[in-house]
């Protein structure tokens, strides 16, 4: 077995995980915050107003970098959901499990600050565009896999039932922008684009990709509190979880 | 000693359900019943100005049979899971995933297509235009079979769960948004006097596809829901 | 270690270190047991001490934590499995709104049916001559038992396996249980079956396997 495999190996055992997770995690908690303030000062105070829809744009900085969010958290719990149902590694099983409230989470802004933005632009709360709806179902997608793990006692069958569903729903996702892009398209009177038609300048630029810095690592930040708390949930007749419990407990039964 | 064919095996099995469906012929109303009663809210909630229905019709019939066809999946496994049948099914020697099928088309052939016999019914009591009939009954017989496949994978997941109604609504849900869009669609652009036939083929690509994926994906859940 | 056999035959099922948890806790194992052509192996435990768990990990509906079954040697597959094995589960897998006698025949179209023998045979070696058109569900817990019974009777296959085969009998239901045992065992066939408590056979009591719950907390991955 070489260095890689075996590096592999160590990780995915869940003493080690817990411990390297339980390390990492406040650092990553703490860099997303500074990373997340510079970005939104960049966003709010720095970047200039826009020519069409003046300082109401500025709630891109947190949209747009949460609806990438939403789409990655997606992503990377579709990976860990086929490695969890072709080779049943039970650390995958648990950040496929755990990427699912924080994909929700994301999306969840992301809806929020779209209709946010949508209020000074067409002066409605929410409106049917590809985009929304299409996040929208991202969303149920999101609920149906947490509400199925969480809807089967057996915690290791509930991530399997629930990692299927979510290969299902990679499948989905794509089916349903293109089909929701057909329907706008239909009803062409309700067609409206979130993205303006103004090119969006170099300074505009900056605090986007410095917020998507930002969210990513507050991503792992909370996908490795999440599973730390899952693999003692899962692992809690063991002798490792029993040791973890007595430290943290100093002693006391 | 040989086990018999597996032509055999899934000949059996249609003819027991039909059999089985054949002895509750009452419950097979439940689901035409429930469209009816849905279609029938509607001018009571809108009014019943014919302008007013007739621009949202084929949405109403699509909408009521997705529902009426939600709320017959539960009856596709059910039985079988709680007197153990299912279990027999997986262990047989034959493909899990045809067995699937078969079952399926049985359920569809006995909950669908009676509703695609009364949703001419549906329709004029929402006052469809009649040109438009033939394209929303082409759309519902291909939107109807790849609900029921779909519908299958996502009961599949959740069979023998008590009061799973809510959740099994919450995963189809997602899955169900795009043949609707295609289907209602197809019948909104012909309301309209636009082109019509991509939504239809979309419609009948999903189709095929489903034919060949979801009895697979229905018997590998089946196999985690049993594990 | 696996037990010394008597028979000198090979192994028609093997299992080593075989152990099933679920939620991390331990329901039944590390068990070592060889089933030969022939032989009827009682497992036997309390309840929920996992016999049920024990079987259905064997006829390959659940995956086995650690440890694996041996088919002819070989490691154990659903597909393989399922030409060779009958399973007689907790539920009896009949349909209540059909008769006894639709019910085998359904079950001989799906599985297959044993040379010299047919569904209404099935029904009269259990003593059920008369209940071929009363529908299942108007059976008592006893009669539905029989009709299970006869479903494994029916099936083309070597390796039975069947979860509390005496439960809901009465004591003739119990004496035609071992008949059936006795027979396949003598024909070839092996069964591993499943019980509280054994019941004696006309020839001598099946090998014994008793299976303990093992609920220890701090077992080691």
């Amino acid at each position: 077995m070489n260095a890689l495999t075996l590096w592999f190996h160590k990780i995915g055992s869940p003493p080690t995980f817990y411990r390297i997770a339980g390390a990492l995690a406040p650092w990553l908690f703490g860099i997303a915050f500074v990373l997340g303030a510079v970005a939104l000062y960049g966003g709010l105070v720095m970047a200039p107003r826009d020519y069409q829809q003046g300082d109401a744009y500025r709630i891109i900085f947190i949209h747009v970098p949460c609806a990438w969010m939403s789409l990655f958290a997606y992503a990377f719990m579709a990976v860990n959901a086929f490695i969890a149902l072709v080779w049943r590694i039970k650390l995958s099983e648990l950040l496929a499990m755990a990427s699912a409230p924080i994909g929700a989470a994301f999306t969840f802004v992301t809806l929020v600050t779209g209709s946010i933005w949508g209020k000074p632009m067409w002066g409605t709360w929410w409106t049917w565009d590809a985009r929304l709806t299409s996040e929208l179902v991202l969303l149920f997608l999101y609920l149906g896999v947490i509400g199925l793990y969480h809807a089967i006692e057996d915690r290791r069958q509930a991530a399997r039932a629930a990692s299927f569903l979510a290969l299902i729903g990679i499948v989905n996702v794509p089916i349903v922008h293109f089909s929701v892009n057909w329907w706008n398209t239909l009803h062409q009177g309700q067609t409206v684009r979130l993205m303006g038609e103004s090119k969006i300048s170099g300074d505009m630029v900056w605090p986007l990709l410095v917020m998507a810095l930002a969210t990513h690592v507050w991503f792992f930040a909370s996908l490795f509190a999440r599973t730390r708390v899952g693999l003692l949930e899962l692992e809690g007749g063991k002798d490792w979880a029993r040791e973890v419990a007595l430290a943290d407990g100093g002693g006391r039964s | 000693m040989k086990p018999g064919s597996t032509f055999a095996a899934c000949t059996a099995l249609v003819r027991r359900d039909f059999t089985l469906i054949w002895r509750r012929r009452g419950d097979a109303l439940n689901p035409i019943l429930f469209a009816l009663i849905v279609v029938a809210l509607f001018p009571f909630a809108l009014g019943p100005e014919p302008e007013n229905l007739r621009r949202i019709a084929a949405g109403i019939v699509f909408v009521a049979l997705l529902l009426s066809g939600l709320l017959a999946l539960d009856t596709l496994f059910r039985g079988d899971y709680e007197d153990g049948s299912l279990e027999q099914l997986v262990l047989s020697p034959h493909p899990l995933a045809l067995l699937l099928a078969c079952k399926v088309a049985v359920h569809w052939l006995t909950t669908a297509l009676p509703l695609l016999v009364v949703a001419p019914l549906l329709a004029e009591m929402l006052n469809l235009p009649h040109g438009v009939l033939p394209v929303l009954l082409t759309a519902l017989a291909l939107a109807t079979p790849l609900l029921s496949l779909i519908g299958a994978v996502c009961v599949a997941l959740t069979v023998g769960m008590r009061r799973s109604g809510m959740l099994l609504a919450l995963l189809v849900l997602p899955l169900y948004v795009p043949v609707l869009i295609f289907g209602a669609g197809a019948c909104n652009a012909a309301q309209a006097g636009l082109a019509y036939l991509a939504p239809l083929l979309w419609l009948g690509a999903g189709l095929v596809l489903a034919v060949v994926l979801a009895p697979l994906a229905c018997a590998a859940a089946l196999k985690i829901s049993l594990s | 270690m696996p037990e010394i056999d008597v028979h000198d035959r090979p192994a028609l099922l093997e299992a080593r270190r075989l152990a099933y948890a679920r939620n991390d806790e331990p329901i039944f194992g590390p068990l070592d047991f060889v089933l030969h052509a022939g032989e009827v192996v009682l497992i036997e435990g309390d309840n929920g001490a996992g016999k049920t768990t024990l079987l259905r990990v064997l006829s390959g509906l659940l995956e086995p934590t650690s440890g694996d079954v041996l088919l002819d040697g070989e490691p154990l597959t659903l597909s393989k499995l399922s030409h060779q094995v009958a399973l007689l589960g907790h539920q009896p897998g009949l349909k209540g709104d059909l008769t006894a006698l639709e019910n085998l025949r359904f079950a001989a179209g799906l599985g297959g049916l044993r040379a010299g023998i047919s569904p209404a045979t099935a029904l009269a070696g259990v003593g059920l001559e008369g209940f071929a058109d009363v529908p299942t569900r108007q059976l008592s817990a006893g009669q539905k038992k029989r009709v299970a019974l006869a479903r494994v009777l029916l099936a083309p296959v070597g390796l039975w396996l069947l979860d509390e085969p005496y439960a809901n009998l009465d004591l003739e239901g119990i004496k035609l249980v071992n008949r059936l045992l006795e027979l396949h065992a003598r024909r070839g066939g092996a069964a591993l079956i499943t019980s509280h408590g054994a019941y004696a056979f006309t020839s001598g009591t099946p090998r014994r396997i008793p299976l303990r719950a093992t609920h220890a907390p701090g077992a080691s991955p």
